[in-house]
């Protein structure tokens, strides 16, 4: 419901909302809403697995945790589109590739950095931003 | 060692492109149709001649309805695969195997104004609702990642960077598409050669690709033709026999966004494909008188040049500078017809060239072309093919 002065609703659903239509990765969106970064790790070998999937692929163990990591790592590589694809992004925004002190690489935004500020091995940590009641994203920061 | 039992069982005797454009007005349906009545003229056989038929999984239109409306009654072997020169690895296999005698190979797409998710995010959405490659929509599109130009920024980013690569001398590749583009009356996009001074005031698509990093979506039709190359003597045309065939996947695989295996800035498969190939052809990188590689994003292009092993790694871009080495007189001719950069992004459309390249029928054509090289599938599962002369 629109309460008045507030911006329409957009007609378009936030990207984020498709994320939960993928069951591997539901556990690590449960976690997300609740402000914590929790990977899924093979019970077995302990190989991180991310994307989340239903085996591991070194032993081949169908038993995986959920395993809470340190949000700290450093930038691998990022993007930057000067142009937007989608309403809900404001151009021009940045993509950014974090890879995380465990090793594990995460897609994300930057927070507070633009994009003429980002570099390769920038020291980062996890902030959290809710997007509805329900449903949070994981973005990273300079970190302190 | 593994005998070598595809090598010089087939060739390529009919090719075929349909109109290509940026808004071709018709349905894929009726491309593929006339793209594959088309090939299998040129070829100089008949539709009842044809009774296998192979395409890329990411094709839209069902053999069972291209059947239908072109008259090829009584195929015994119809199978997908991975993309480009795959689809006539598994036609080749059929052959060789002693399964069916002529291969028609199609891929018909309305790339350019249709569904593609090329920069179209709708069309990245369409495809999603299609349950393909699910995982990218979960992990990448929350924060805005949202096309396939995106994906392969981040890729190339990392590559530049590792290597130390001023990107602004990635714009050879280009440079050079569009000079062999201009020559080309099938290559659709740049009528007249660009320099590197174009390149480098172009937009930026996703930075740091540029639009010109970039193959645009085309709209269009072709088919190959493949048949045994003892049958293929007596056709029409003149053959492009199939010296060698390969795949190859690696750790941690996905379409461009390979973002979890150890080195991003590298294509691991190209590296296993290319070795099985040049092994399979019992030829070396020397003997190649002129290669197509897959050029849908210009930086990759130059990756694909190392995991080949025509250069050392990280030294692709500068392989490729001024053009001296990739020019129709250089040491390799590289996408002479245009490449995708040129001619719009189409697997396929390289084999066509590849093929033109054994003919002699190139708009430019290497002199003596003896041995020619086609690559597809860069930033996923990758595929090869090498062709000579009958």
């Amino acid at each position: 419901m629109t309460t008045p002065g507030e911006p329409e609703a957009p007609t378009v659903p936030h990207p984020a909302l498709w994320a939960v239509l993928y069951r591997s990765s539901t556990p690590f969106w449960e976690a997300v809403a609740r402000h914590e970064l929790s990977l899924q790790r093979c019970s077995g070998c302990k190989t991180w697995l991310m994307p989340p999937r239903p085996m591991c692929p070194r032993c081949q163990s169908a038993e995986s945790e959920w395993v809470p990591v340190s949000g700290r790592g450093k930038i691998h590589s990022w993007v930057t589109y000067p142009e937007s694809p989608h309403p809900a992004f404001e151009a021009p925004y940045s993509v950014i590739l974090v890879e995380l002190d465990e090793g594990v690489r995460l897609v994300s935004n930057p927070s507070g950095i633009a994009p003429e500020e980002l570099e390769m091995d920038m020291p980062v940590e996890v902030v959290f931003e809710d997007v509805s009641d329900d449903f949070a994203l994981y973005k990273f920061k300079r970190a302190g | 060692m593994t005998e070598r039992t595809l090598k010089d069982k087939t060739a390529i005797v009919g090719i075929a492109t349909t109109d290509l454009a940026r808004d071709g007005g018709r349905t894929e349906y009726s491309l593929a149709c006339e793209a594959v009545t088309r090939a299998v003229e040129d070829a100089g056989l008949e539709m009842a001649d044809i009774d296998g038929i192979v395409k890329d999984i990411s094709d839209g239109i069902d053999p069972m309805y291209l059947q239908k409306a072109v008259g090829i009654d009584n195929a015994q072997y119809c199978s997908d695969s991975h993309w480009g020169t795959s689809a006539l690895m598994t036609g080749a296999t059929a052959i060789a195997a002693g399964i069916c005698n002529a291969v028609v190979y199609y891929r018909c797409l309305n790339g350019g104004s249709g569904r593609r998710a090329g920069n179209d995010f709708r069309a990245a959405r369409e495809m999603q609702d299609e349950g393909l490659d699910l995982l990218r929509y979960d992990f990448y599109s929350p924060f805005g990642l949202l096309t396939p130009d995106g994906l392969a920024a981040m890729t190339a980013r990392r590559y530049l960077h590792v290597h130390g690569i001023d990107a602004d001398q990635v714009g050879w590749i280009p440079v050079v598409a569009s000079e062999y583009a201009a020559k080309n009356p099938d290559a659709v996009f740049f009528d007249e050669a660009i320099g590197l001074d174009d390149y480098t005031r172009s937009a930026l698509r996703v930075d740091p690709l540029r639009d010109l990093d970039c193959a645009p979506g085309v709209d269009g039709g072709l088919a190959i033709v493949l048949t045994r190359a003892d049958r293929a003597k007596s056709l029409r045309q003149k053959a492009a026999v199939v010296m060698g065939v390969a795949q190859g996947t690696s750790t941690e695989g996905e379409l461009l966004s390979n973002y979890s295996r150890p080195d991003i800035a590298a294509l691991p498969e190209v590296r296993l494909m290319g070795e099985e190939l040049f092994r399979v052809a019992g030829i070396d990188r020397g003997d190649i008188n002129v290669a197509q590689l897959d050029d849908r994003y210009a930086p990759y292009v130059a990756m694909q040049l190392e995991e080949l092993g025509f250069c050392e790694r990280g030294s692709g871009v500068a392989f490729c500078e001024k053009g001296e080495r990739i020019r129709v007189d250089g040491d390799l001719p590289l996408n002479t017809g245009g490449g995708f950069l040129g001619g719009g992004f189409t697997y396929g459309l390289n084999v066509i060239e590849a093929v033109r390249q054994i003919r002699g029928t190139s708009s430019s054509q290497v002199e003596d072309a003896e041995i020619s090289l086609v690559v597809s599938g860069a930033g996923g599962p990758a595929d090869g093919l090498i062709l000579r002369r009958d």
